[in-house]
Formats: C-alpha cells, structure tokens, sequence
C-alpha cells in the first residue's frame, strides 16, 4: 500500500472519529433509558415514551432524511419545512447585514481616512460595541413595533461593529507609497478610493465582512428564538417545546452546515481579494 | 542666463525638532536643471535629498521658496512629474501589464483600451520585460524586475520631468549595473528630463550630465555642481577607461569623505546661493603633458 497523502490521511481520520462517535451516542442511548417507575409528572408529559428521551444517531438520520427530502412543504405556522425555516433565518440575516455593510463601510473608510472622523466616533464605537445585541431587542421591539423588522435590526447592530472597525483599519492602513502613486497620476479622490484604497484594503474589510456574517448567524438563532414565528432559531425552540429532541438535534446540525456554507462563501471572497506584497 | 526649465529657487525646510526648537534640514538650495538633462544628486542621508525630491514631485511642501517647471509654479502632484520610487511602489493586486496600463490610462484618458495596453508593452519590451512576464504580479517578479517595470511606468506616461528616488537602492549590485544600461538605453532614445537621488558614486558618474553635490545637514545646501565631462553613449566597463573618469571621482569622493562635512552645520549663507559649478576635463585642449599633470579645476560662478 502506497503512502497516502496528508490530506487522505485527515479524512480517514475524520472519519473514523464520526463513525466511533456516533457508535459511543447509539450505544449509550439504551442505557440511559432504563425506565424504572414512571412518576405522575412524567405519565402527563409523555416520559415513558422514547420520545423524551435523547435520541439515538439512527433516529436523527432517518429525522435528517425525512426532513431533506421535503425542505419546503408548509403546513401551517407551526409546521414547515426546513428549507423554509432556514430561508427565513437568511433572508433576515442577509438583510440586516447588506443594509450595516452599506452603513459600515462607506464609514468605515471615512473614519480610515481622517483621524478626526476617526477620533470623534470612537467614544461611541466603544460604548456601543461592547452591546450585546440582543439586548437591543426590547428597544427595536417599542420603536419599530415589528418583530420582523426588529430582528433584522438586531442583525444589523450586530454586523456593523467588525465590519466598521476593519474598514477603518485596513484604510488607514494603506501603504503612504500606494496613495502617493494615486497623487502623481492626478487620480481625482473618487478614483484613487476605488482603484488604489479599495483594494489594498480589501483583504482588511473581507475579514471584517467575514467576521459579521459569522456573528449574524449566531445572533439570528437567539433573536428568532425571542420573536417566534418563522425561522431556524423559532424550529429549534418550537421543537423543545414539542419535546421533539430528534428535531432540536436535526436542527443544531442544519445550523452549523449553513454556518460553514456561509463562511466558506466569504472565505473564497477573502481568497479572490488577497494579494501578496 | 536665462531662466532654466526647472527651477528650483532658495528651498528651505525646516521641521520642528520635538523638543520645541527648530531643524532646519536644508536652507537656500537653489539650482537648475535645463530640458533634455541628466541631472543627479548626491549627499549623505540626512541631507534632505529626498525632501528635495518629494518637494519637486509635489508631494510634500516647502518650508520656503519656490520650484518652477517651464515658468510655472509648482504645487501639488501632477502628470508632468513622474515618479519612481525607492521601493518600486507597484500596486501588488495588479499584475505587471496592468500596472502599467493604470498609468498610462491616467495620463490619456481618452484613449481605447487596446491603444493603451500597446503602448504599455511597448514600454515593458524596452525595459526587456515581454511575453508571459507581464502578467505576472510583482510578488513574483524578482526586485531587478519590479523596478523595471516601475521605470517602464514612468517613462510610457512621458512626463516633463522624471524624478528618480534611489531607484537602484535595494537591488543587488549585478542587477543595478543591468538596469543602469537599461535606463541609459531607454534614457537615450528620449528627450527626458531626469532628476535623480542616488549614494552611488559611480552610478551617478555613469548616468549623468551634471552631479549636484550636498553638504551635510543640518543646514545642508546644494554646494557643488559638477560636470560630467565625459562622453555619450557611456558603458560602465568603457567610462573607466576615459582620463576624465578618476579625476571626476576623485573629486567626489573628497567631496563626500570631507568637504560636506567641513561645509555643514553653518546656519549663516554664504555670498551666494548657486552651486559652484565645478569642469574637470583632463582631455581639453591644454599644454599639459602627459602623465602626471595636475588635473584641471576651474571653478566658474554662474
């Protein structure tokens, strides 16, 4: 047998560790269900049932197969697919993130640029970043008086803060040489931003963007769980609330994949804007 | 005499030392340089050379006085004043061609794209960069190669008056000697009016027409003006070889080694703020016998 590759190698190793993984959950399923004498509390809420139970890989599969191979049937508000769920949870996400891109990063560049922009604002990035967004949410909920438009806000607060803070960073950063290039070709300061500024900082605010779509992710989950309705965030607790486990796990899974697939989206971005000096 | 086409007139810059005071980096520099001319500048770091420099290209200001280009007052960075910069100053998200081409398309807005990316190869061919080279970023092009293509940029846009800041400072001294014919053999082909910074004795005897010498600072000035009396087209294995070529360089390296020195650090002008103009030429015309005869210096106020 021929060496295999570094990268082989990784892969049989992530796959010996899921497979051993999962062996570990299904084995340590039965043993946790050793039913002894059902209490009142338990008959009323179904406990004897393998349902209450954590459920087994086996069952979160067939759940994860069953789920997939029907993303997008509704069947009223309290029943929809998981590919509906999801788009919702992105549609206000990536809503909230464009409008704090097109806020924070023409900022950005401004704060960049001008130490007094720079040193003016700073007081109040301070005090406002350090927010848990979520803790917004009341606020949004009195004054916007929609809980849509209220957790798109809390995305929103929740993205700006990375993404500002690497655009003024990464354009004050921008190399004294590159600007002068810019100068004593008589670029006009439109276009030395966009052909010179922009992309020397480019890799700066790609991180940045990359940063505040990770952290929208996370905050939508916690914000549908507050405002329920629709959304990946609202299926996670509404299947808790059914004690349907199998789904609460289901779910969990679903949002990390699309965590990834968002990631790597903007990962590519940072690739196709990195340069080497 | 008439007015010079780039005249630099009674430059001073002085910067606030950070203890309060005052230091004055170079007073009264005033010299010129005529159209068509290689004009090189020497002296130790810290001399304001490169004030000089940035000065002359717009990018920074003055203290006092005053630079005129073809009778205009110059004032901020422009088209007409070229640049090539120590560290070649390539965009590194652009590749060679296109670095290029940002240049040349600043300089003619109107043109066509195509007309554009040919002239630029065409500059790119001179400075012995074709084919797939060029569409190559410059991180992977070699130093030598980097400052090729950044004097290839300078030269497509045809600016009035070419500023080189020590354009051969980083590079190894087999590439420097290369690029120095290349600069030559390009140089030669124009009409370019070139202003160029450099610590390199021998590179400064072998481009140019007129080296301008500086003291040391603070209170350096522009003090000698020497001219290079020998022949074009020049070779770097043939100058040494011309009579003229160790007189001249023994005069500069005395300049260097002791003179700027002793001239330094003396707040107060002297009767005049010209250079003197220094013409060593040992292949004049004269009575002197061969061998060891003094070399001639003459020393001519202008």
């Amino acid at each position: 047998m021929g060496r295999l590759s570094l990268n082989q190698r990784a892969a049989l190793l992530s796959v010996i560790l899921l497979v051993v993984g999962l062996l570990i959950w299904e084995a340590a399923i039965p043993a946790q269900k050793a039913v002894g004498e059902l209490t009142e509390y338990e008959r009323l809420t179904g406990g004897g049932t393998p349902k209450a139970g954590v459920p087994p890989p086996s069952q979160v599969i067939v759940k994860a197969w069953e789920e997939l191979s029907n993303p997008f049937y509704d069947a009223g508000p309290n029943d929809k697919g998981i590919g509906i769920q999801i788009g919702y949870s992105l549609y206000r996400v990536l809503t909230g993130y464009f409008f704090a891109a097109l806020l924070a990063i023409p900022l950005g560049f401004l704060i960049g640029m001008s130490p007094v922009a720079y040193k003016a604002l700073n007081p109040f990035i301070q005090v406002l970043r350090p927010i848990s967004p979520l803790a917004w949410m009341p606020l949004a909920l009195f004054i916007i008086q929609d809980s849509e438009a209220s957790a798109i806000f809390v995305i929103f607060i929740c993205s700006i803060w990375p993404m500002l803070l690497n655009t003024a960073f990464g354009v004050a950063g921008v190399r004294e040489d590159w600007v002068n290039v810019a100068r004593t070709h008589e670029l006009g300061h439109l276009r030395t931003a966009f052909t010179v500024i922009l992309p020397a900082a480019a890799p700066t605010i790609v991180t940045g963007m990359r940063i505040s779509i990770g952290i929208a992710w996370l905050v939508i989950v916690a914000a549908e769980m507050l405002v329920g309705g629709t959304g990946i965030g609202y299926y996670v607790w509404n299947e808790w609330n059914n004690l349907d486990l199998t789904s609460v796990i289901f779910s969990i899974l679903m949002i990390g994949v699309v965590g990834m697939l968002l990631d790597a989206a903007f990962g590519s971005l940072q690739r196709a804007v990195a340069y080497v000096e | 005499m008439s007015k010079p086409f780039l005249s630099v007139e009674n430059l001073t810059q002085i910067y606030p030392d950070g203890q309060g005071g005052d230091l004055t980096v170079f007073e009264d520099a005033t010299f010129g340089v005529e159209k068509g001319e290689f004009v090189v500048i020497l002296g130790h770091s810290g001399c304001g050379k490169s004030t000089i420099m940035n000065i002359l290209a717009g990018l920074a200001e003055p203290t006092s006085g005053v630079v005129k280009m073809d009778g205009f007052e110059v004032s901020g960075p422009s088209l007409d004043r070229g640049v090539v910069f120590q560290n070649y100053s390539l965009l590194p998200w652009l590749s060679t061609l296109k670095n290029v081409t940002f240049g040349v398309a600043a300089r003619h807005p109107k043109w066509s794209k195509a007309q554009v990316v040919e002239h630029s190869k065409k500059f790119l061919a001179m400075v012995g960069l074709e084919g797939d080279v060029i569409h190559r970023k410059p991180s992977q092009l070699s130093g030598g190669m980097r400052q090729r293509v950044s004097i290839a940029r300078a030269f497509a846009n045809h600016p009035k008056l070419l500023l080189l800041d020590e354009p051969f400072g980083a590079l190894d001294a087999l590439t420097r000697g290369t690029i120095q014919d290349e600069l030559l053999k390009i140089w030669g082909g124009t009409e370019q009016t070139v202003f160029m910074i450099t610590h390199d004795i021998d590179e400064a005897i072998l481009l140019a027409d007129r080296i301008l010498l500086m003291s040391n600072g603070p209170f350096a000035r522009v003090a000698e003006s020497v001219d290079i009396t020998i022949p074009r087209p020049r070779s770097r294995s043939e100058i040494v070889e011309h009579p003229n070529y160790y007189a001249i360089r023994n005069h500069l390296v005395h300049f260097l080694g002791q003179r700027s020195k002793e001239l330094s650090g003396k707040a107060e002008g002297s009767e005049t703020h010209r250079p003197k103009r220094v013409h060593i030429d040992k292949t004049a015309p004269a009575a002197d016998g061969p061998g060891d005869a003094p070399r001639r210096l003459r020393a001519v106020s202008t």
